[in-house]
């Protein structure tokens, strides 16, 4: 008898859950409007929430959805086809591509700079250069009256404290470019630590702060505190920022314009996977990167392929109009020529 | 009298009831109900709350699982020297755990010290000594503390508290105790302490809370007792009281710890995220919950989500051992209780 109504309430319970399920597939069938899902970078997150609302005057038809995951979350949802689009701060590696169920292309769809910013009494504007930053980093420059800043910065009375230098402790695309500009000028960087989005820091040598706030934060209450954050971070918060020497030997400061110098200079290959790190440009800002869209070049869902590509196109030479409002570097007419004659061959 | 302390007693968390002397009784009691067969209504009671029970196990059991899946390659990989080992190095795929287990166990010693006489102290007071008036709002404010999000208390941290430590208290506790390795070397402000200050600031709420309710489940007649015997107020509550409810304390303290080794998102906002082992409590340090939720979202490769999986597992595994010695402590040291007169 027991069992009897044990059936009898697993029979409703069956009922129930079946009819919630009809109902759930009826509403999305309803939604026929097809959504362009892409999950990824952080640092893409506020140019793709402004594209997405500009665009939607451009097309209505189609709707999007990003998850700002972090690239790595991107790179895997990619590859796992969860989701339509991924973006990234590193472009992918070798191996990862090949282990993908499809060609996959990079498409560089903004690029920043990465301010060297840093606390210190009277906020003078300091110079430095890659090799004095890798010091710093590396534990071996600890004062900020050291010789080597000192010569760059002759007008500067600069205090016998100690650096206390800060680094992003979460897994980052704005530390993959600061490491990346590292290691190409300082071997001893490129030895011992290395590029990454995560890399590990030398040991005893300053702190790790979460996120780009959490740097920006440390670095502001910090008398001695230097730290690397997103142009936008810096100016935000109105913390002074350095500028750098670049390869030409100029002092640079981070601006939309000194970025975009750099990609202009920097050496594009035909598959977009490139560093834009110490540009030749003379007016190239140093620590430069890009961020790529990436796509399968035969998308699994052709319809949703053919919105993607219309909405890139848009984003590539359009949208690229609103970059400079949020501190990202508008893409040179020539990479857009290039990226617009890749984007034809997604079918 | 009685009555109104066994319905209190049914909120308390099971294994605090377990801990409690008192819970014989209440064992007994079961034992005397009428039986239940026949009555499909309370055969059906038993046999859900049965399964629900069950679900925690399987759901610990699977997450178990699950991680020991995920950290497969790792655990190929480097084997017991996973745990052995500082090196924290994603670019060339070298990982160990050691200074994250040691920041976990660090940060969280840190926050029982500091918490648990404060916890105690004020279920003592609410209990025994507060005006009746007082009693309700105060329990509430404690309460509302446990409700503040990880997160805001993290950002109170950055900018309110960890400036106020490396200005004021940091330098007078190098300056009067700087002769102690724990005090010395530059102050930061963000750090192992700071970080064991705010996991302690979380679990206040949680150890006083569930002290209390046990306090108040001692029975009056023990506190009667002892004054008939001419004992003062503070007697009354060392020997009557607290005594009599140190296995259930303890229970409460062992709460906490569960709260301070799991804690994440507050302590990895004011730790500094450094991964290493030293003697200084002003050095930034690093926990096993804190390296994943920085480093998970842009884990690429294989080998570098698979070490993060066993960061889970290991912080798991510490959680077990610790709550495994807390009770074999109870066991070793609490001795039994003072059996109820009644």
């Amino acid at each position: 008898m027991i069992n009897a109504i044990k059936l009898t309430n697993l029979a409703n319970m069956k009922k129930i859950i079946l009819s919630i399920l009809c109902a759930g597939s009826f509403f999305a069938a309803q939604a026929d409007v097809p959504t362009i899902t892409g999950a990824g970078s952080t640092f893409d997150y506020p140019a793709f929430t402004k594209w997405f609302d500009a665009y939607s005057k451009v097309d209505g038809s189609v709707r999007f959805n990003y998850q700002s995951i972090g690239s790595g979350g991107g790179i895997k949802g990619l590859t796992s086809q969860t989701v339509d689009f991924g973006a990234s701060d590193a472009p992918m590696k070798d191996e990862a591509m090949a282990a993908a169920p499809g060609k996959i292309l990079h498409l560089p769809i903004v690029a920043g700079g990465v301010a060297v910013i840093y606390n210190l009494p009277g906020n003078p504007k300091l110079k430095l250069d890659g090799e004095i930053l890798a010091g710093i980093y590396l534990g071996n420059i600890n004062k900020w009256n050291d010789p080597k800043i000192t010569a760059l910065n002759p007008g500067i009375d600069l205090p016998g404290t100690s650096i206390i230098p800060v680094h992003r402790s979460d897994g980052s695309g704005t530390s993959f470019i600061f490491t990346d500009f590292l290691s190409a000028v300082n071997p001893a960087w490129a030895d011992s630590v290395g590029k990454g989005s995560m890399v590990p820091w030398p040991v005893g040598v300053g702190l790790g702060a979460k996120g780009s706030e959490g740097v920006a934060g440390q670095v502001k209450q910090l008398p001695g505190a230097i730290g690397y954050a997103e142009l936008a971070y810096a100016n935000q918060n109105k913390i002074p920022y350095a500028d750098m020497k670049n390869s030409t030997g100029n002092f640079v400061s981070p601006t939309p314009d000194s970025v975009s110098a750099a990609l202009a200079t920097a050496k594009v290959p035909e598959d977009f996977r490139f560093s834009m790190v110490n540009a030749p440009g003379e007016k190239a800002y140093p620590i430069s990167g890009a961020s790529w869209v990436l796509v399968y070049q035969h998308p699994k869902k052709a319809e949703v392929g053919r919105k993607l590509v219309g909405f890139l196109k848009w984003a590539i030479t359009e949208g690229q109009k609103l970059s400079p409002s949020l501190d990202y570097a508008p893409l040179p007419e020539e990479v857009q020529k290039r990226e617009l004659a890749l984007l034809e061959t997604i079918k | 009298m009685g009555r109104e302390q066994d319905e209190e007693r049914r909120f308390l968390p099971l294994f605090v009831l377990l801990n409690f002397p008192d819970t014989k009784m209440a064992n007994d009691s079961t034992k005397t109900m009428p039986p239940a067969s026949g009555q499909f209504g309370d055969r059906a009671f038993k046999w859900l709350t049965l399964a629900m029970a069950l679900v925690i196990f399987v759901l610990i059991g699977l997450i178990g699982i699950e991680l020991f899946h995920g950290s497969r390659l790792a655990l190929q990989k480097f084997g017991w020297h996973f745990l052995t080992s500082s090196d924290w190095d994603p670019v060339n795929d070298r990982y160990g755990a050691l200074p994250f287990i040691f920041g976990t166990l660090i940060s969280s010693v840190i926050a029982l010290v500091i918490a648990v006489p404060i916890s105690i102290a004020t279920a003592v007071y609410l209990t025994e000594l507060a005006p009746v008036w007082l009693r309700q709002p105060l329990t509430m404010f404690i309460e509302l503390l446990a409700a503040v999000p990880s997160v805001i208390l993290g950002l109170w941290g950055i900018f309110v508290m960890v400036p106020w430590l490396r200005v004021h208290l940091f330098p007078w506790l190098q300056k009067v105790f700087g002769f102690l390795p724990i005090f010395g070397g530059p102050i930061y402000g963000v750090s192992v302490l700071a970080g064991g200050i705010i996991v302690a600031i979380m679990i206040v709420p949680i150890i006083t809370s569930v002290s209390r309710e046990i306090l108040r489940s001692v029975p009056g007649l023990q506190r009667e007792a002892a004054y008939a015997l001419g004992a003062t107020r503070w007697e009354v509550t060392r020997i009557a009281v607290l005594s009599y409810a140190r296995k259930g304390l303890f229970g409460a303290v062992i709460l906490g710890l569960g709260r301070a080794l799991g804690e994440t998102m507050a302590v990895t906002m004011v730790i500094g995220n450094s991964p290493q082992i030293v003697k200084s409590l002003f050095a930034p340090g690093y926990t096993l919950a804190s390296v994943i939720a920085n480093e998970f979202n842009e884990a690429t490769g294989d080998l570098y989500p698979s070490a993060l999986f066993e960061i889970g597992l290991v912080l798991l595994a510490v959680t077990v051992l610790v709550n495994i010695v807390a009770q074999l402590l109870l066991k070793t040291f609490a001795g039994p209780s003072v059996k109820p007169q009644n």
